[in-house]
């Protein structure tokens, strides 16, 4: 008999999950996305992804061996992840020599600053990607078409800036529903195309790692609020599925907001922070100077997310009644 | 009609095939038991015995100072070795009888039996009970005496018969229900006379749906309802079983006898009748002897004070690799450190297994599973967190005390943090402090 004995406190039992495999889980999710990105756009996007999670891990390390931390972190996927979503949020034709920067400012001031894994209050990847959009306005909004389309020009328009700075609507040269789902658009490395965000959110969602009330409660708010509009007046405003469709929403939903360590921890919060992040998206692609809202609507609704767990939390049982 | 049960909580895999259908056998007494003085919530018993005395079989050996406490008795005959400290499955030392087994079991012959014992009166069945050290032994120890008296202003309408068994791996209370439903159903009875209460529900999962059959059957002449739950942990918690059937809140701090509620198990049910009608104190329980690192795994009546290494060895054994050893079920039972530690009122199980290296502590990405399935509608997460940096109020007011430690947030969490840890040096913490206040 093999005494002494392991003497720890309970639980005996743990479920099978644990947080490498969640990030793990999120790479695999992120595949079909990432297979599209270079079906569209070739080298240019396999480039930027591969320079995007390298120098996050590199980052990473620097960070970890600077605080005097062990760097076991690194084979915990989650820089994995924040360079793979930030190269998703960048256009096709971004230099790879700026795009170290994004993924420098990601983990170091989005992630690291705060303390690691689990600390900080912003989406890493898009604190880099918002640094990005500040520093290097112009390069953050040239687009590229996809190779598929075979067309000889330099620069092309999302279907967003379609809409917003073409009347799309109005000249009945909106995108079709149809390129928007396959992904035969312009737009950043990852967001094209919907069915391969679909795909990934899908298997997430299937194995719980996502929470469904983010892309749900967002597509809600901001299909009924797109949709409010369009029914108004069809002739300037582009449908409810379209906004869906287009843009940076389905990445934004379903990989980027769902981020566990920036959303709310509780049901209700969560349903206040999608409800609110489908809105601010809507707000912003109607009426503000921008086409596209997902980046400032998730890091819009982070900064609430630490107010939305201290004031929704549950309700403790017995908390009602009376002795 | 939809089976019910209470929000949140957690599906760990049940394992209960091992055992659940090996009948209960007795474990031959050893020979020689040591019966610690304090087997329940509250003060431990004085002894009533000294070195050389000879004891017969349910002589009282320790007696209860006050109302929270129980007698304690002499689960076999012979004579007193020791009167002295002794490890405890708690995992420290506490005062205790060391008896040597003569073999004989010899009794006070005929005491305490009683021909009528439906015709008695709540205090009459209030005082064998205390007379016969009876316990909640559902785990927590709990004393019976106390829970059968309800205060004057909370009047009872419910008594409810806990047949949950909520852990996995343990079936000690599920072979009761099958093999003994008429003592269960008896002992409700008189408990239903004690708290004045109109009506029993036996809660039961519909995992054990046989159990609940047998019951049914038996339950005829009974004023007992037998009530199906949807399988859950931790179904068996008082709090939460009464959720379950009644849909009444106990309120927080309070206890059940604020809802017009008692809760038994079904093996305090047993005890109150063979206690009542026959005078026999409570000095053998059943327990399920389990787990992957025992060799033969059997529910056994087992005698109280008589070492874990007697029971494991009757059950064929440890395996070799076993380096686990827990007395209670896997989500809420206590490790122990050796073969020695004597089985108790409160023990349900003696489990072993073997344990992987501990997992790798990972930083909390606040993924929330914590709170999704805390079924007191905790925050885990946050109360750890101000535990850990010692913000007490803010532990209090978010709850600390509320947690009842089953274990859900440490089961469901992906970091692996020991979250009911830290809730317990919280609660630990915060109620020190308070007595000190209040002292």
């Amino acid at each position: 008999m093999a005494e002494p004995y392991v003497v720890q406190s309970s639980p005996h039992l743990r479920a099978k999950d644990t947080t490498p495999r969640i990030m793990v889980r999120v790479i695999i999710a992120l595949l079909p996305a990432s297979l599209a990105a270079v079906y569209y756009f070739r080298l240019r996007g396999l480039v930027l992804m591969a320079v995007c999670i390298a120098v996050c891990l590199a980052t990473e390390a620097v960070f970890l061996r600077a605080r005097k931390r062990p760097l076991t972190p690194l084979l915990d996927g989650s820089a994995v992840i924040t360079g793979l979503l930030l190269a998703m949020t960048l256009p096709p034709s971004f230099p790879p020599g700026f795009a170290v920067i994004g993924a420098v400012v990601a983990i170091a001031i989005g992630k690291q600053a705060f303390g690691g894994l689990g600390h900080n209050i912003f989406n890493p990847a898009l604190v880099g990607r918002a640094f990005l959009a500040a520093a290097f306005p112009v390069a953050m909004t040239t687009w590229l078409p996809p190779v598929t389309l075979k067309v000889d020009i330099v620069t092309f328009a999302t279907p967003l800036a379609i809409l917003k700075f073409q009347g799309g609507a109005a000249q009945g040269i909106l995108t079709p529903l149809q390129d928007l789902f396959w992904g035969n658009i312009g737009g950043c490395v990852g967001e094209t195309s919907a069915i391969a965000l679909l795909v990934g959110g899908a298997y997430l969602l299937l194995k719980r790692t996502i929470d469904w009330r983010i892309p749900l409660g967002s597509a809600l708010a901001l299909g009924v609020f797109s949709g409010a509009f369009w029914l108004a007046d069809p002739g300037r405003y582009a449908s409810p599925l379209f906004h869906l469709l287009a843009g940076g929403f389905l990445l934004g939903a379903l990989f980027m907001a769902t981020d566990m360590v920036t959303s709310p921890v509780t049901s209700k919060g969560t349903w206040v922070y999608a409800l609110g992040l489908g809105l601010t998206i809507g707000i912003i692609r109607l009426f503000s100077g921008y086409p596209e809202g997902v980046m400032y609507g998730i890091l819009f609704m982070n900064t609430f997310v630490p107010l939305l767990n201290h004031y929704l939390r549950p309700r403790i049982l017995g908390e009602r009644a009376k002795k | 009609m939809k089976k019910r049960t209470f929000p949140r909580g957690v599906h760990p895999r049940e394992k209960k095939e091992a055992t659940s259908d090996q009948p209960i056998v007795p474990l031959p007494p050893p020979e020689r038991v040591v019966i610690p003085l304090l087997q329940h919530f509250g003060a431990p018993a004085r002894p009533a015995v000294k070195k050389g005395q000879a004891v017969l079989l349910g002589q009282m050996i320790g007696e209860a100072p006050g109302l929270f406490s129980a007698h304690v008795h002499a689960s076999v005959s012979g004579a007193v070795l020791a009167v002295e400290e002794h490890g405890h499955s708690g995992g420290y030392p506490v005062p205790a009888v060391v008896i040597s087994n003569d073999g004989q079991d010899r009794t006070a012959s005929g005491a305490g039996v009683e021909p009528d014992a439906f015709s008695l009166s709540p205090d009459e069945i209030r005082q064998k009970v205390k007379a016969a050290g009876i316990v909640g032994l559902g785990g927590a120890a709990f004393p019976t005496a106390v829970k059968l008296s309800p205060p004057k202003d909370k009047p009872i309408d419910i008594l409810i018969i806990n047949g949950c068994e909520c852990e996995p791996m343990l079936t000690a209370d599920y072979r009761l229900m099958l093999e003994h439903p008429g003592a269960i159903l008896k002992g409700a009875a008189l408990a239903r006379t004690a708290v004045g209460a109109q009506k029993i529900i036996i809660g039961i999962e519909d995992n054990k749906a046989d159990a609940a059959d047998v019951l049914l059957r038996e339950a005829g002449l009974f004023p007992a309802e037998i009530q199906r739950l949807k399988t859950k942990y931790p179904q068996g918690a008082e709090k939460n079983l009464i959720y379950a059937l009644l849909r009444r809140e106990v309120p927080r701090g309070g206890l059940p006898f604020d809802v017009g509620v008692v809760v038994q198990n079904v093996g305090t049910s047993k005890a109150i009748w063979e206690a009542v009608s026959a005078g026999k104190p409570l000095y053998e329980r059943v327990i399920t002897v389990g787990g992957p690192g025992i060799r033969e795994p059997k529910n056994l009546l087992a005698r109280v004070g008589t070492p874990f290494r007697t029971a494991v060895e009757f059950c064929g054994g440890l395996q070799d690799d076993a380096n686990t050893l827990i007395m209670g079920g896997p989500m809420m039972g206590v490790a122990q450190w050796s073969l020695d530690t004597p089985i108790v009122k409160g023990t349900s199980g003696i489990l072993a297994w073997h344990s992987p290296v501990t997992a790798t502590e990972y930083p909390c990405i606040r993924c929330g599973r914590c709170i999704e399935h805390c079924p007191m509608g905790l925050s885990p997460t946050q109360l750890h967190k101000f535990v850990r940096y010692e913000k007490w109020a803010d532990a209090e007011n978010w709850g600390v005390l509320d947690c009842v430690e089953c274990g859900c947030c440490q089961y469901t969490c992906p970091s692996k943090i020991p979250l009911v840890h830290w809730m317990r040096l919280g609660k630990n913490k915060i109620n020190r402090a308070k007595r000190k206040k209040s002292a």
